[in-house]
């Protein structure tokens, strides 16, 4: 019994292998850019417009909303990450509803890469917020000694979101592979439907999280510039 | 399940191209439409609001228009209404002087018309008593009749008063032609003897006397100079009579009249 897309290899030469993840994660990346490409060409700026514009533009200032009540002051310069962050767990998760699919989102690889570019990506918005030296001083906060433990937070949490993720999803995966031997015709239907639920708020939980620690790293820099005022 | 690390990196990669990809096809276009969407709507929002206050404003200047259109109105109507009862006043007056006018003419007209009539109906009266008197007259002409012309003509010039003989021996020494005497048959030499000696002895001169016949003047007999006349006919009696006849005048004659009358 396969647990991972990954081991379900369509090409392999040395270190270069092409699995079902990167098949599947690439089908989703076309469908994605696809549709966008499409209901973004017809886009108007009139006060009644396409249903499809008015799905997608519920989702986008929700998500604008969602980074914005976080903590996050321009919220357009986190969407390009945190929503596609989204748009790509909660799709590929969405899409189990589809026969003989399995989801990207249920591989360690990928998950990994997902958290990993969030590792990466919190330093990243921390420093172009605030600068280098200033990011770096969160690590030692509030005390010098405190540097390791941060170290560990950063990298247990991250481990968190690839363990997390993962594991629901293939759980869920799991489940309804293993219910379909035992109880082929109704509990799986059921199990898909609560996968479905489990895809969108891990989806959810993610970016989530994603933004929480992104914001988490821009305040803490802004917070130590703003002058400290004792209550009287 | 183990961590395929090319795989790692490919999704890596895969993420990034799907973060810049989305962003250039996604997010960018739909919140630039969002954004020129909210620019229209608050433009026209704000347009909206500057129509409002221009709206409220022509509204108040129409309101204050209406009002000052209201007075001049009213102000308006009060003038007409005054103008119409002064110009009532005015047509009012006219007609009433029109009609006292009017009025006065007609009396005036009325009082024309009645003089006339009489006028008509004396000089009709006259001529019927002429006619009467001259047939009359005519019938009883006889030689003693016109003595006793004579006689009452004398009678006459004996009876006038002194300022009267002064007057005519005035007008007769004034005057270089002779008395005339007219009559309306010829006098006999008798006669005209008489006359001549009762004026002589009247006027105490030497009169000139000339003698004419007029057969207008029936039963009468005339002496006039230049500028003076005595006569008598019938005229005079005639005259009396008029003023007695109340159909003539329309009015009742005076005691005096119709006591000069019966005199």
């Amino acid at each position: 019994m396969k647990l991972s897309p990954d081991e379900t290899i369509f090409w392999e030469y040395g270190f270069f292998t092409i699995n079902l993840t990167l098949v599947t994660t690439w089908g989703i990346m076309l469908l994605l850019i696809i549709s966008a490409v499409i209901i973004t060409r017809q886009l108007r700026t009139d006060v009644q417009i396409s249903g499809w514009q008015s799905f997608l533009e519920i989702l986008v200032t929700g998500i604008n909303k969602q980074i914005e009540e976080v903590g996050l002051k321009q919220p357009a310069h986190y969407i390009g990450f945190i929503g596609t962050l989204f748009l790509f767990i909660a799709t590929a998760n969405l899409l189990i509803i589809l026969p003989w699919y399995e989801p990207p989102t249920g591989s360690l690889s990928t998950t990994a890469a997902l958290s990993i570019c969030v590792l990466f990506a919190v330093p990243f918005f921390g420093i172009q917020k605030n600068g280098f030296v200033a990011y770096l001083k969160t690590y030692v906060e509030p005390a010098a000694f405190m540097l390791p433990f941060n170290i560990i937070g950063k990298v247990s949490r991250t481990l968190a979101l690839t363990i997390r993720l993962f594991g629901n999803i293939m759980s869920g995966g799991l489940i309804i592979a293993i219910l379909l031997t035992i109880a082929p015709l109704l509990f799986p239907v059921i199990m898909t439907g609560l996968g479905l639920l489990t895809g969108m708020v891990q989806a959810y939980i993610f970016s989530i999280l994603a933004t929480v620690y992104i914001a988490a790293a821009v305040r803490e820099s802004e917070r130590r510039e703003m002058p400290i005022t004792q209550p009287k | 399940m183990e961590i395929n690390w090319f795989t790692v990196v490919a999704q890596v990669i895969n993420f990034i191209i799907l973060v810049w990809l989305l962003k250039r096809f996604l997010y960018k276009p739909i919140l630039k439409a969002i954004e020129d969407r909210e620019n229209k709507i608050v433009a026209q929002l704000e347009d909206a609001e500057a129509k409002k206050v221009e709206a409220k404003a022509e509204r108040e200047e129409f309101q204050q228009k209406n009002t000052s259109f209201d007075e001049q109105k009213k102000e308006l109507l009060a003038n007409a209404t005054s103008d119409a009862a002064d110009h009532r006043q005015e047509l009012f007056d006219n007609a009433r002087t029109e009609a006292a006018q009017l009025s006065k003419k007609l009396a005036t007209a009325a009082e024309e018309q009645r003089h006339s009539e009489q006028k008509t109906h004396r000089q009709k009266i006259q001529q019927e008593v002429y006619g009467i008197a001259r047939k009359a007259l005519f019938d009883l002409a006889t030689v003693s009749l016109e003595e006793q012309l004579t006689q009452s003509f004398i009678k006459r010039l004996n009876a006038l008063t002194k300022a009267e003989v002064k007057q005519l021996k005035t007008a007769f020494t004034g005057s270089s032609r002779p008395l005339v005497v007219r009559s309306a048959v010829a006098l006999s030499e008798a006669q005209r003897q008489a006359l001549k000696q009762s004026l002589d002895e009247l006027l105490a001169i030497e009169t000139s006397l000339s003698f004419e016949v007029v057969p207008a003047l029936i039963g009468g007999m005339e002496l006039s100079t230049q500028d003076y006349k005595i006569a008598w006919n019938i005229s005079a009696y005639l005259r009396g009579f008029e003023k007695v006849v109340p159909a003539l005048n329309g009015q009742q004659p005076t005691n005096q009249e119709l006591k000069e009358y019966h005199v």
